[in-house]
């Protein structure tokens, strides 16, 4: 049977030829077989179309800036004076910055996710489907992509640091940047992973809304970690961006001029049993997790006829 | 069921294989208790125009996706392009095009994107994607509007620039679903001028279904389908000619009187089909002054037709493309209720 494919191929493609010739004598095009580099090919391209879709789309990019707007400036504004108590001088503003950051990188990235929902919607998931390269490549690119889109969501967010009295600084700014993308990769893996399943647009989005929601007030995103009451310790350590909001607040933390005691209340880390996790290990629990829910994901899809 | 065995892989058909573009071996498929494909047996010679024909829900789509591989058989076996479409999945996509019923493009994406993103998925080789480009976007009328949405295009031209990205990768097997379905009749008459074009310029076979009786005639050869089976498989001529008879469609002042009156005086059985009384008859012409004299009912109108696909559909199933229609809409409801409790 290989030797019949040869047979056809060699007839109509040889290597050399068509860029010789005009554009309209092309009589065929040969399908190379599968290898690691049309794997390649093809993450790029569907990571490339989330970036074309994301771009061509302003209104979501004005929409999804929406949510840290009113936490930052509304929320943070308004509770800022019944706070002042327990902040030691700090602006409430800027204790919610990283938070805020998290919340923006994971609406985009969820939104991401949910236009896979689309795509089986108006059938170009089937265009996908049917091509000849693995479904992991399918799944892998349009993770990236949701995380690429994600962390440009999040870098505007970003800019408004200076408004809320965090220094724009070049080691804070790429370390935020790489945490972000750790999230945002996370979390579009979270929403594909139910969108290999979910078929209806209302129930993916009321199934995140479910999942997203206990999970941003529980990371400790509005609130330190600290002297908790056992039960909401115990979910806040339990809730997986935890571990992605912790890291952030460390890192822009680091860049702040503010007295130990402020530190310490607003600032006390993720401890297991008393030990204080260092960002490296909260770091690798995100990344473990998000590889866990691509693999899921990848297994989904594999699965689907 | 029996004809399905497996008596077809013999070393005589192992080289009819080969040169077939699409061979199938009592392919099934079931859907819990509904067998939506009952064990069906054919073969579509290197560059043909074939066409499955037949009524929503006779099975036409599940052997498409069978045969796509996007669907997996539950039994039987199936060739396409010399590869099998459950063990050489990858190796049948490289060397089959798609054309589905329902659109899958990119509508944010522009024309041009759109076939470029399926470039990539294919691993066309990069060199020769800028010309293979214009190539059939020109071949669809579509160079000019290469830059617009595929959101703005009109359903003509997504169906062409479905066309022109099914055949962007040269695949060896076109396969078409429904192309033509929900166009109105200019963009369907244009629909198949490139696919004659098609196979006149690119050695390539296609394989497509229809319940349109007069696309049907465009085929080369086509399988009446029903109810999951093969009905008959013929060209559209000989599948005509073996109907031998004229239709004779009339109106009268009584039908079921004038049914009973054809049964007793001609021995003709007659039914109303689309609110005529409706029969066939050899040597239609000749027979209408004898029925005006000896029938005893008042007629009102009467026309006379050469057999159409219709008739052939008609005279293999004992019912018409739409009656067939509304009762395997039903059988899938009931198959639906079944299945859901």
């Amino acid at each position: 049977m290989a030797s019949e494919t040869g047979a056809v191929a060699g007839a109509t493609a040889d290597p050399a030829a068509p860029r010789a010739r005009a554009p309209h004598e092309i009589a065929h095009v040969r399908v190379p077989t599968r290898s690691a580099g049309s794997e390649l090919r093809a993450i790029r391209v569907v990571w490339k179309r989330e970036l074309i879709r994301f771009s061509r789309d302003r209104l979501r990019i004005l929409t999804s800036l929406m949510q840290p707007f009113l936490f930052l400036f509304v929320l943070g504004t308004g509770l800022s004076r019944l706070a002042a108590g327990g902040t030691h001088g700090v602006n409430l503003r800027t204790f919610v910055f990283p938070g805020v950051l998290c919340i923006a990188v994971m609406f985009t990235a969820m939104f991401s996710a949910a236009s896979l929902v689309w795509d089986r919607e108006f059938g170009f998931l089937r265009e996908m489907m049917v091509a000849p390269v693995r479904r992991g490549s399918l799944v892998l690119g349009k993770c990236l992509g949701g995380a690429t889109v994600a962390s440009f969501q999040g870098v505007i967010v970003l800019c408004l640091a200076g408004l809320v009295g965090v220094p724009y600084n070049a080691m804070l700014i790429v370390e935020v940047l790489a945490l972000q993308l750790l999230v945002a990769f996370s979390i579009t893996a979270f929403g594909v992973m139910f969108a290999a399943r979910v078929t209806q647009m209302q129930s993916f989005m009321a199934l995140m809304q479910m999942a997203i929601m206990p999970m941003y007030f529980l990371s400790g995103a509005l609130f330190p970690v600290s002297h908790l009451p056992r039960w909401l310790e115990i979910l806040n350590r339990l809730d997986p961006l935890t571990y992605a909001v912790d890291p952030i607040r460390r890192v822009v933390f680091a860049h702040l001029h503010i007295s130990a005691a402020a530190q310490r209340a607003l600032d006390p880390g993720v401890t297991w049993w008393g030990w204080r996790l260092p960002v490296l290990v909260e770091a690798a629990v995100v990344t473990l997790l998000g590889l866990a829910m691509l693999a899921l994901a990848i297994a989904q899809f594999a699965r689907a006829e | 069921m029996s004809h399905s065995a497996t008596t077809a892989v013999s070393p005589a058909s192992e080289t009819t294989a080969l040169s077939a573009a699409v061979s199938v071996n009592g392919l099934v498929k079931r859907y819990g208790e509904l067998e939506a494909v009952c064990g069906i047996d054919f073969e579509v010679p290197r560059g043909e125009i074939f066409g499955f024909l037949g009524p929503n829900g006779a099975g036409k789509s599940t052997t498409i996706n069978m045969l796509c591989t996007l669907v997996r058989p539950s039994g039987g076996s199936a060739l396409v392009a010399g590869h099998d479409v459950v063990t050489e999945r990858d190796d049948v996509r490289r060397n089959i095009g798609l054309v589905f019923q329902e659109t899958t493009l990119d509508g944010y994406l522009s024309a041009e994107q759109n076939l470029q993103l399926h470039a990539e998925l294919y691993g066309v080789p990069r060199e020769l994607v800028r010309d293979r480009m214009r190539q059939v976007m020109e071949m669809v009328g579509l160079w000019e509007r290469r830059e617009s949405l595929a959101n703005t295009f009109s359903g003509g031209m997504k169906r062409r620039l479905e066309i022109a990205r099914g055949l962007f990768h040269s695949p060896r097997v076109l396969f078409l679903d429904e192309p033509t379905v929900g166009l109105d009749p200019q963009t369907r008459s244009s629909i198949w001028s490139y696919i004659r074009e098609l196979k006149a310029r690119e050695d390539i076979t296609i394989f497509l279904t229809t319940h349109y009786m007069d696309e049907a005639e465009w085929c080369d050869r086509i399988a009446i389908m029903d109810q999951g089976r093969i009905i008959v498989l013929d060209s559209p001529e000989a599948l005509k000619a073996s109907v031998g008879k004229d239709r004779v469609q009339m109106q009268t002042d009584d039908d079921q009187a004038a049914i009973a009156a054809l049964r007793e005086r001609f021995a003709i059985e007659a039914a109303i089909v689309e609110g005529a009384v409706t029969f066939g008859v050899a040597e239609g012409e000749h027979f209408v002054p004898r029925l005006f004299a000896e029938l005893g009912v008042p007629i009102r109108t009467v026309s006379v037709a050469r057999p159409s696909l219709d008739d052939v559909f008609m005279s293999y199933t004992g019912t018409t493309i739409r009656d067939a229609e509304s009762t395997s809409t039903d059988r899938m409801r009931t198959a639906a209720k079944m299945m859901g409790g």
